[in-house]
């Protein structure tokens, strides 16, 4: 028999209200859409897209301003933390996000993110890590694995005359002023469901006015490591995730019993 | 009003938060600091934004945040701290936002030292950031002109969709006159239909100075452009003195200006035909004025606390129509009335020659650092 299924339809998946209808331009493979889907959906979620104001940086995530659809700057390399930090204090009663990448955040922007994070500063800022400079095209970044090969490394990162990766999470869960600081992973399911809860905790702390809150979301770069998607989840689980355990670096106390 | 005896830098500061200054972002440097420590005392007093940044590359990306709101926003620094700025600043004018900046000259290069010079001049108005933008620059003589100047620098930021700097030194920033403070005007309300805010209501709004088509990008220049063919049009200032049977003319802007104003009334006393001319807008620059006066006096005296960098301005503006001549001091050391009176019953004395360039001859016939 026949089944008239039009009006048993349930729409169970669809764009959240916080992105645009934009294809985005970021590679196949690669994670920065499912980090702005589950920023979109927490902004839905919580009802904060009409007093959301984002920050984007440069890098990859240099077009947020295209893919989400609240209001959003736009800030030189780096400078996004000191440019949300003007946003913020004009308007101490919105919510203010950047977005970053690690060339940007844990290189050039070095400055910038400690001083928000010792100052308090009640933004939110999300890290995405994937290990190497990806719009420039794979060079390697502070935070590029020891031994891993990036067109500005070619024989692998040797430790001796380029140091050691730099751990961005633990190293601002050290600063007083810092209310939220965890790492999560984008590399399963069930992973990708805990950075979002984590996200939406991040916004809590930043709506309660509790400081400054990060989440660093461990991404992957299939362009610029060579592999393909499915390899690229693998390499980050197995690679990345040793090297930057997953985990919750500080915690306030106010948000530290909340659960979504 | 009274007028109230006030050190240049702290009477900025109050001028700017009477023109309805909502955030203040800066660094310490010499001798701009008293700006700073001014507001960090008066503006959480009157419950508004006052950050010390952690650097001026942070100070500046902070006032590029708060002035994507349409808010008044002002940072003050003094020439290294400029330089660090030039990024942030070339992306503020690639956005098209209204800033101020105080500039409190020191004398340079490098490190330099914190006395009062004028070396900032080639780097605040013939651009310094990156990419094609002009500033308004506002030159001052005093403290009162500081004041008067911060206040019409937020309504020219605010009209044009500018960057507005006061171009001030040390002598300026550290001396103390008695000046007349402008009325309080109430913090903007409304905002421009370019700000973000939070989209309630409306389209999402997004700030950005990145265009990645080369045509599109040319569009946002040549606006750019016009907009300045726009304040060129309206906006130039200057002050003339002695003018009306001059046959010879002393120039120079800020401090250099108002030291040669001394030497030009002891030459008028002395009989000697000569009068001054300093611009209070050196961008946009009164081209107009040198070219005309030019056309008319037997010479010309430019002196600066720099290697002649307005001096090029100048000579361009004149078109070797009147014979040039160049006198400054550098690296902080400030010039006085005499040196200039000097410099102009030589020029009084002759002869003059419009060959050559006159940076050339003062170099020739100075004997410092030979």
């Amino acid at each position: 028999m026949a089944m008239n299924t039009a009006d048993t339809e349930t729409v169970v998946y669809s764009r959240p209200d916080g992105l645009t209808d934009t294809s985005t331009h970021y590679c196949p493979g690669c994670t920065h859409g499912t980090a702005h889907r589950l920023v979109a959906e927490v902004i839905d979620e919580m009802g904060l897209k009409a007093k959301t104001i984002g920050v984007a940086s440069v890098g990859c995530s240099v077009f947020a301003y295209n893919y989400f659809d609240f209001d959003f700057v736009q800030a030189p390399h780096g400078r996004a933390p000191a440019m949300a930090t003007g946003v913020k204090r004009v308007y101490p009663d919105k919510i203010v996000l950047t977005y970053q990448g690690d060339g940007d955040l844990a290189s050039i922007g070095t400055a910038e993110i400690v001083h928000a994070a010792v100052r308090g500063e009640n933004i939110t800022v999300f890290f995405l890590n994937n290990a190497n400079y990806g719009m420039t095209g794979g060079q390697m970044a502070p935070t590029t694995l020891p031994g891993q090969k990036t067109t500005s490394s070619p024989n692998g990162r040797d430790v001796e005359t380029q140091g050691y990766p730099i751990r961005m999470a633990e190293m601002l869960a050290t600063l007083e002023g810092a209310s939220y600081v965890v790492r999560r992973s984008l590399h399963d399911p069930k992973n990708i469901r805990l950075a979002k809860k984590a996200i939406r905790t991040a916004l809590e702390v930043q709506v309660r006015g509790l400081g400054f809150s990060l989440v660093e979301l461990l991404s992957t770069c299939s362009t610029n490591w060579g592999l393909t998607p499915v390899d690229s989840l693998r390499w980050l689980e197995e690679k990345m995730v040793p090297y930057y355990p997953i985990g919750d670096y500080k915690v306030h106390t106010e948000i530290a019993n909340l659960r979504f | 009003m009274a007028r109230e005896m006030m050190k240049g830098n702290e009477a900025v500061a109050e001028a700017a938060v009477r023109a309805g200054l909502a955030a203040y972002f800066g660094y310490p440097i010499t001798p701009q600091t008293e700006l700073l420590e001014y507001l960090s005392r008066r503006m959480p007093e009157l419950g508004r934004a006052f950050v010390q940044a952690e650097s001026e590359l942070a100070a500046i990306n902070m006032v590029y945040g708060a002035a994507c709101t349409g808010h008044r926003v002002m940072s003050s620094s003094s020439s290294p701290g400029v330089s660090l700025m030039l990024e942030g600043i070339s992306y503020v004018a690639g956005t098209e936002l209204p800033m101020v900046l105080v500039d409190v000259m020191r004398g340079g290069p490098g490190l330099g030292n914190i006395a009062p010079a004028q070396g900032d001049y080639n780097q605040i108005v013939h651009g310094g950031g990156h990419g094609d933008y002009r500033s308004i620059v506002l030159a001052p003589a005093s403290v009162q002109e500081s004041v008067d100047l911060t206040v019409l620098a937020f309504d020219l930021a605010e009209k044009y969709r500018s960057i507005t700097v006061v171009l001030s030194d040390g002598s300026i920033g550290q001396m103390m006159e008695p000046c007349e403070l402008p009325p309080m005007q109430p913090l903007k309300t409304k905002f421009p239909d370019w700000a973000v805010s939070g989209a309630d209501g409306r389209e999402r709004r997004y700030l950005s100075s990145i265009n990645l088509d080369p045509a599109a990008q040319e569009v946002t220049n040549f606006r750019l452009m016009r907009r300045w063919q726009e304040i060129e049009a309206n906006e130039i200032r200057y002050k003339e003195y002695y003018m009306d049977d001059a046959r010879f003319v002393v120039t120079g802007f800020g401090s250099a200006g108002r030291v040669a104003l001394s030497a030009v009334r002891a030459a008028r006393a002395e009989g000697i035909p000569v009068g001054l001319i300093r611009p209070v807008t050196v961008a946009p620059f009164p081209n107009k004025v040198y070219e005309e006066i030019a056309s008319r006096v037997d010479g010309i005296l430019v002196v600066e606390m720099n290697s002649g960098q307005m001096l090029d301005d100048v000579v361009r503006a004149t078109r070797c129509q009147a014979p040039v001549e160049f006198f400054a001091r550098m690296g902080g050391v400030f010039m006085l009335p005499d040196e200039v009176l000097d410099e102009i019953h030589r020029m009084v004395k002759g002869p003059l020659t419009t060959e050559g360039h006159p940076r050339d001859r003062w170099l020739n016939r100075v004997n410092i650092g030979k």
